[in-house]
């Protein structure tokens, strides 16, 4: 039921752009946290998956470091509505993480050095989807975007792409995260518009 | 789900903010903290949407008031500033976000840091202390360009003088009125050793303003002993149009 709001024209962006519906574009990179960045000494970095109480794979930041690492170029799309497109950056795959890894979980969380957490499937990590990101635009991850390091998971909102990322626990069952457990949607699929709780 | 909003009253805050109060039937009330997206739709169809933060305590008329500072290169903020009058309607979403907020029922001290606009839901938590009726000991630091930028000037002044569990204290960023105490500058250490609750007393602290002032005041606070879960942000810019 749009309703036309009087002497409102807007701003249309170039028609051979396509953005998910409700977004606009920016050229900026806005920051959104809950709370104030921690400051993570890369000598006592580390990264972990886990099954809950038990550790599976762990790395330091040097041996993280050594690990493939590969150029992702994305476009971000973040529920507080601007999108960016064309984003470099430079991360491991989370396939090369999981390598020859065997579990029957189906459902990850992603745990932050802020104690923030955000929950995917574990599929949506897979195939080329997902990576831990170190540099952004040519340089270093700055903290305030989640450096030294983030998860990057560009197919969904940007809250799923975890900063400061420190471990991944793997879940056979489902649990919300911190946005989803605040009437945040728990997939978060932008070209579905999936914002919030309901939609 | 959207609402229809209409226009019932306009404010001009500074020379540059403006106070849009909208009717909303139906509006299913909102916390303070929370924020609002609105949706303008052109005549051709095509629309735009913005989040706001919420500036009104929740009311049980279904009134929300939000203020919007304009941005001379945005998309949204130069049409709600300049253009739209009472009796417009355009539609509205929310209230949206469970983090930034604080409700009636919390009794612990409360520091608030608001850098620029990022007031507006700083406000909400004040009004809504206020029309409750709580006495739950708050701190305002509000850090600000200069006199003429202050936004809610007067009424911040009535609440605190009424209520001395409401202290308040502006630092100036770049021009400050004559005899003020504390030369122009950004909020330091100083400022937070002297005019914030202490770390002992375990407040709770919200700090709202644009990126690079909520990443200092929020350090501050870590340094001056405050643990990271007791400080709750919220940043925004530089989009160009956010707030």
């Amino acid at each position: 039921m749009d309703i036309v709001t009087r002497g409102f024209s807007g701003r249309r962006i170039a028609a051979n752009i396509k953005l998910p519906s409700g977004q606009y574009l920016t050229t900026n990179f806005p920051v959104l946290s809950a709370g104030p960045t921690p400051k993570v000494p890369l000598d006592q970095w580390e990264l972990a998956i886990d099954e809950g109480n038990r550790v599976l794979r762990r790395w330091d930041w040097k041996a993280f470091r050594d690990l493939p690492a590969e150029a992702i170029r994305v476009d971000l799309h973040c529920v507080t509505r601007w999108s960016k497109l064309g984003t470099t950056w430079q991360g491991v795959s989370l396939d090369t993480l999981f390598r020859d890894l065997k579990t029957n979980a189906s459902y990850a969380m992603v745990h932050s050095y802020s104690d923030y957490t955000t929950n995917l499937p574990l599929k949506d990590l897979m195939e080329k989807q997902a990576w831990i990101a170190f540099r952004f635009d040519g340089r270093d991850l700055a903290a305030e975007h989640g450096g030294p390091a983030r998860l990057l998971v560009p197919h969904l909102y940007l809250w799923k792409s975890a900063k400061w990322v420190r471990g991944i626990t793997l879940m056979q069952q489902d649990k919300p995260g911190f946005w989803e457990a605040l009437g945040y949607h728990n997939y978060g699929d932008p070209w579905r518009e999936q914002r919030y709780q309901g939609d | 789900m959207w609402r229809v909003g209409k226009v019932v009253a306009l404010r001009d805050e500074t020379s540059s903010a403006r106070t849009i109060a909208f009717k909303v039937p139906d509006w299913p009330g909102h916390l303070a903290g929370q924020h609002v997206d609105m949706r303008l739709t052109a005549p051709d169809g095509y629309s735009a949407v913005r989040s706001y933060s919420i500036a009104s305590a929740p009311d049980p008329e279904s009134r929300v008031e939000i203020t919007v500072e304009r941005l001379p290169d945005g998309e949204v903020s130069p049409y709600l500033t300049q253009e739209l009058a009472v009796d417009d309607q355009l539609e509205l979403r929310g209230p949206i976000g469970g983090w930034f907020v604080w409700r009636t029922q919390q009794t612990e001290h409360v520091q608030l840091i608001a850098g620029g606009s990022g007031i507006v839901p700083l406000m909400a938590m004040i009004r809504s202390r206020a029309s409750a009726g709580s006495t739950a000991p708050f701190r305002l630091l509000y850090s600000v360009r200069e006199p003429g930028a202050v936004l809610y000037r007067d009424e911040l002044q009535a609440i605190s003088d009424c209520d001395h569990s409401v202290n308040l204290t502006y630092a100036y960023t770049r021009a400050a009125p004559k005899d003020w105490p504390r030369p122009p500058g950004r909020i330091d250490a100083a400022l937070i050793a002297t005019k914030t609750w202490p770390s002992y007393l375990v407040p709770t602290c919200y700090v709202c303003g644009p990126t690079p002032f909520v990443e200092s005041a929020a350090s501050l606070l870590s340094e001056s002993g405050h643990s990271s879960e007791r400080i709750r942000t919220e940043r925004f810019g530089p989009t160009g149009d956010q707030r």
